[in-house]
């Protein structure tokens, strides 16, 4: 533990601590520009000099390990001054246009030029020029604002495990690209934006909209995938401008994917905004709340319970679920289910359907074997979480599945579900390894789980977490890989089938058997609305996709940057969205138009308020009372054995960018599939 | 230059290594410990450029990343970061005209001068017959015979405009002009010294 002394103040830090981080554990601020915590250290902008005593020149203290007896200056006239000359290169072939860069406002290099440079610029001659570089359609280029400090190739090769970026040429002639033309595939290519300390890579959708100072910032989180990343929702008025990524280690560290970034353009599409209800033509047409009620009112009259079904969406909230569900309690229906891919996995146990280990977790896993799952698309934070574990080395992944790059290699044993078994029985050699690893680990995808077969291959995950030691006191190494932001809230709150209920398959069949009078969809698109028959169909939701189309009468609600409401990600954490803007027109927040509805119906929910309605969630199910908190799920037995089906098993989702009714309207996301997926597709023809 | 290559140079598919440079290339993979046979890079990407007219296509630099096992985008760095790799067709004589200081004073404008009235090439540029390009370079460490020129691997120095013409005429006459000093001296004597 060496002890030094900065400014006067001794401290002591832990080995390996560099020069910067200890200022920065004393709160003193040292300029940086190609220093970033999460990325490996070039020392190469120079921008971070310290006096150390008993050297000749100033040293770069990012690249500088603290060392016993140090003595560190930080503001004396040398260091001063050496920033002064730092900041003056730095500004050579930068063009002074901020007024024009969207960077303007919350730029690194603006800000410390202010705060360490001259008061004026002294060089008169010629600035070289750079052609910008294609990028495609999310990240948008102005390469001469480029200081080359490397943040985004050292990202590309690290984080995100896509090395496609460079540094071309040397010297003045040093250009940051990609050689050959080509657009930047990644899922987490909007992270270069927030890397870069200047306006040389800026958000390309949200490119002249808006200065940051204009914009209000609400603190809330994803929903567009099950992982639950912390964002910020930059507003101006009532439009969502653009979304942010938010520290939180535990999630998300500091990053997003481009989907919860570059998505948001599309709660701007497609929206309900009003109540509709289906014609006597057969045309939706607008109408008010109380006429909405009313006409479902008259569809539930004198209905019996068993021919009234509710199926919960990917987007929904659990307070809505709640209420719904005690709706349909009420009205004494058994047939709801939150699970519309139409899996039938044992729900009784938490640990069952849950990222047991955490995602932080990951990191101290050694083998790890993934079951029907492409992290890469489905959860692009974890997958980045497991190339961050495999980097510092010594992890081993195997693969039951589709065999892709998930960015580190991996040992390919085939997409038959019967591989499981093989490795169960320790036939396979992947199973050696498993028997020998410390901190095993079976991430088991939603897709595997949404088969016929899915309570077997659940029966044999347990199987094989419990045979290979994954579950034990402090580790449990099994993991359900959600896709969607509503499934563990939903499961958790049992809105499966009741005694006797139907789920979504039963339902949609019976539905086209005309055995289902009224169909409540919260939210869920997924399904297969043309097998629906002459079923009366409600739907609440915020974007008019497939069940819109389909509903008999539409009930207009909000979208996650719109409401207050409770979420749990796949690890089971507890956390809420914030309203950043209100819903348009007369949309309602969800809660609340169940609240109103039960009212009409006869059957008025106890609650008045969002925290009343909290309150009586959470004394039915105490799960719901800690945000941020992943309560421990006992282990238990769940799941059953049967024959597995030899159909291969795949992952559940195939177009990343469009997985939901809010990426499907964004006109972003739209051209990221054509940039993106489509070559690929055009290739593998 | 190390300036872009001019990327709409027509690229071949494909580069594959003759069998003898196969074999000379695993040699030098060879010589490093494992895990760090993309040390070998340099070596790989000059063997590719000999073989292949003297410049570096995209395709071979994609071959020499596969071998390394390395992405394509490093290998792409290290081609462009150095001066020698050629990543453009070049002519059959690549004419490299020092004009760092020493040179430039003794003389290497007049180089310059000839490569542009005679050959019609400045810096960067290729003859229309194919024969020559021409580029500037820094220092190539023969100041004490400046001014010089390197062409393809060889060193031309104590040079003027009329003997670098006549170098030009030879070369393109299909001779071999005697390669160092011009004006016949030893080493680095001293002009006045009497000639070997």
């Amino acid at each position: 533990m060496p002890k030094l002394k900065i400014n006067d103040i001794e401290l002591e830090v832990a080995p390996g601590t560099s020069v910067l981080q200890a200022c920065e554990q004393l709160g003193i601020e040292v300029p940086r520009f190609c220093y970033h915590d999460k990325l490996s250290v070039p020392a190469n902008c120079r921008m971070c000099l310290v006096e150390v005593e008993k050297t000749p020149k100033p040293q770069a203290s990012c690249a500088l390990p603290c060392g016993e007896g140090m003595v560190v200056k930080t503001n004396t006239p040398v260091v001063l001054r050496a920033r002064k000359n730092v900041m003056e290169m730095l500004l050579i072939n930068h063009p002074l246009d901020c007024p024009i860069c969207d960077q303007g406002g919350e730029c690194d290099l603006q800000d410390q030029a202010v705060a360490y440079g001259f008061d004026r610029g002294r060089y008169a001659e010629a600035k070289r020029a750079v052609k910008d570089k294609e990028l495609g359609p999310l990240v948008k280029t102005v390469m001469t604002r480029c200081i080359h400090c490397t943040r985004c190739v050292r990202f590309a090769d690290e984080i995100a495990g896509t090395p496609v970026l460079g540094g071309f040429g040397r010297s003045e002639h040093l250009e940051i690209g990609t050689y050959i033309e080509k657009a930047v595939s990644s899922e987490l290519s909007g992270n270069l934006v927030d890397v870069c300390p200047v306006g040389a890579l800026t958000n390309k959708p949200y490119a002249f909209e808006a200065r940051p100072w204009e914009l209000s910032k609400t603190e809330t989180i994803d929903v567009l995938d099950a992982i639950g990343s912390n964002i910020r929702v930059d507003t101006r008025g009532q439009e969502v401008m653009r979304i942010l990524p938010r520290l939180h280690e535990d999630v998300n560290e500091e990053w997003i994917s481009d989907k919860t970034r570059y998505a948001c353009d599309g709660l701007k599409r497609q929206r309900l905004d009003t109540p509709y209800i289906r014609g006597v033509d057969g045309k939706l047409k607008p109408a008010n709340w109380g006429e909405a009620f009313a006409a479902i009112a008259r569809q539930v009259k004198g209905m019996p319970g068993e021919s009234i079904a509710a199926i919960a969406g990917d987007l929904a909230d659990a307070e809505a679920m709640f209420a719904l569900k005690q709706l349909m309690q009420q009205l004494k229906s058994p047939n709801i289910d939150c699970r519309q891919d139409g899996a039938q996995y044992d729900s009784s146990q938490r640990a069952g359907y849950t990222f047991n280990s955490k995602i932080s977790g990951i990191e101290q896993a050694d083998v790890m074997l993934l079951v029907g799952t492409n992290p890469r698309l489905e959860a692009s934070l974890i997958n980045a979480r497991i190339r961050k574990r495999w980097l510092r080395g010594g992890l081993k992944v195997g693969v039951i599945g589709e065999q892709t790059d998930l960015t580190y290699p991996t040992k390919y044993l085939g997409a038959n579900p019967l591989v499981l078994d093989e490795i169960l029985q320790g036939r396979n050699a992947f199973a050696e390894l498993l028997k020998n690893a410390k901190n095993p680990m079976i991430i088991v995808g939603a897709g595997a789980l949404a088969r016929k077969d899915g309570l077997f291959i659940q029966y044999r995950a347990r199987k094989i977490a419990e045979t290979y030691n994954m579950v034990r006191d402090g580790w449990n190494g099994f993991n359900v890989l959600q896709t969607v932001a509503s499934r563990v809230a939903g499961l958790d709150m049992g809105f499966v089938p009741a005694q006797g209920g139907k789920a979504t398959h039963d339902i949609i069949a019976a539905a086209g058997q005309g055995k289902i009078g009224l169909l409540y969809l919260l939210g869920a698109d997924e399904i297969d609305m043309s097998k629906l028959g002459n079923t009366f169909v409600v739907y609440q939701g915020h974007h008019g996709d497939a069940g819109a189309s389909r509903a008999d009468v539409i009930l207009p609600g909000s979208a996650y940057t719109e409401k207050s409401a409770l979420y749990m990600n796949t690890e089971g954490r507890l956390q809420s969205t914030r309203r950043a803007a209100f819903p348009p027109g007369q949309a309602k927040e969800d809660w609340q138009i169940i609240r109103a509805l039960s009212e009409v119906l006869g059957h008025a929910l106890p609650y008045d308020t969002l925290a009343q309605l909290r309150q009586k969630m959470v004394q039915a199910h105490a799960l719901f009372a800690r945000l941020d908190h992943v309560e421990p799920a006992p282990w238990n037995n769940f799941a059953r054995d049967g024959v597995l089906e030899s159909a291969p098993l795949r992952s559940s989702i195939a177009n990343f960018y469009q997985t939901d009714v809010i990426s499907r309207a964004s006109p972003t996301m739209a051209q990221c599939v054509d940039a993106f997926l489509k070559p690929v597709a055009e290739a593998a023809e | 230059m190390s300036a872009p290559a001019n990327m709409n140079a027509k690229q071949p598919k494909t580069f594959a290594f003759t069998p003898a440079n196969l074999e000379k290339a695993k040699w030098f993979i060879a010589k490093y410990p494992k895990n760090r046979e993309a040390s070998a890079v340099i070596p790989l990407l000059q063997l590719a450029q000999a073989q292949h007219d003297n410049w570096l296509p995209v395709a071979a630099m994609d071959v020499v990343a596969e071998m390394l096992e390395m992405p394509p985008v490093r290998v792409y760095e290290v081609a462009s970061f150095y001066t020698m790799f050629n990543r453009a067709p070049v002519g059959k004589f690549l004419l490299q005209v020092c004009t760092t200081t020493p040179c430039w004073l003794r003389g290497s404008d007049d180089i310059k001068h000839v490569c542009k009235s005679k050959l019609g090439i400045s810096d960067g540029e290729t003859s229309k017959d194919g024969m020559f390009s021409m580029m500037e370079v820094e220092c190539l460490g023969a100041c004490v015979n400046a001014p010089m020129v390197q062409i393809n691997d060889d060193y031309y120095e104590d040079l003027t405009g009329d003997s670098f013409a006549q170098i030009c005429d030879e070369l393109a006459a299909g001779k071999t002009p005697s390669i160092g000093s011009q004006t016949g001296r030893q080493g680095s004597h001293p002009a006045s010294a009497k000639k070997a």
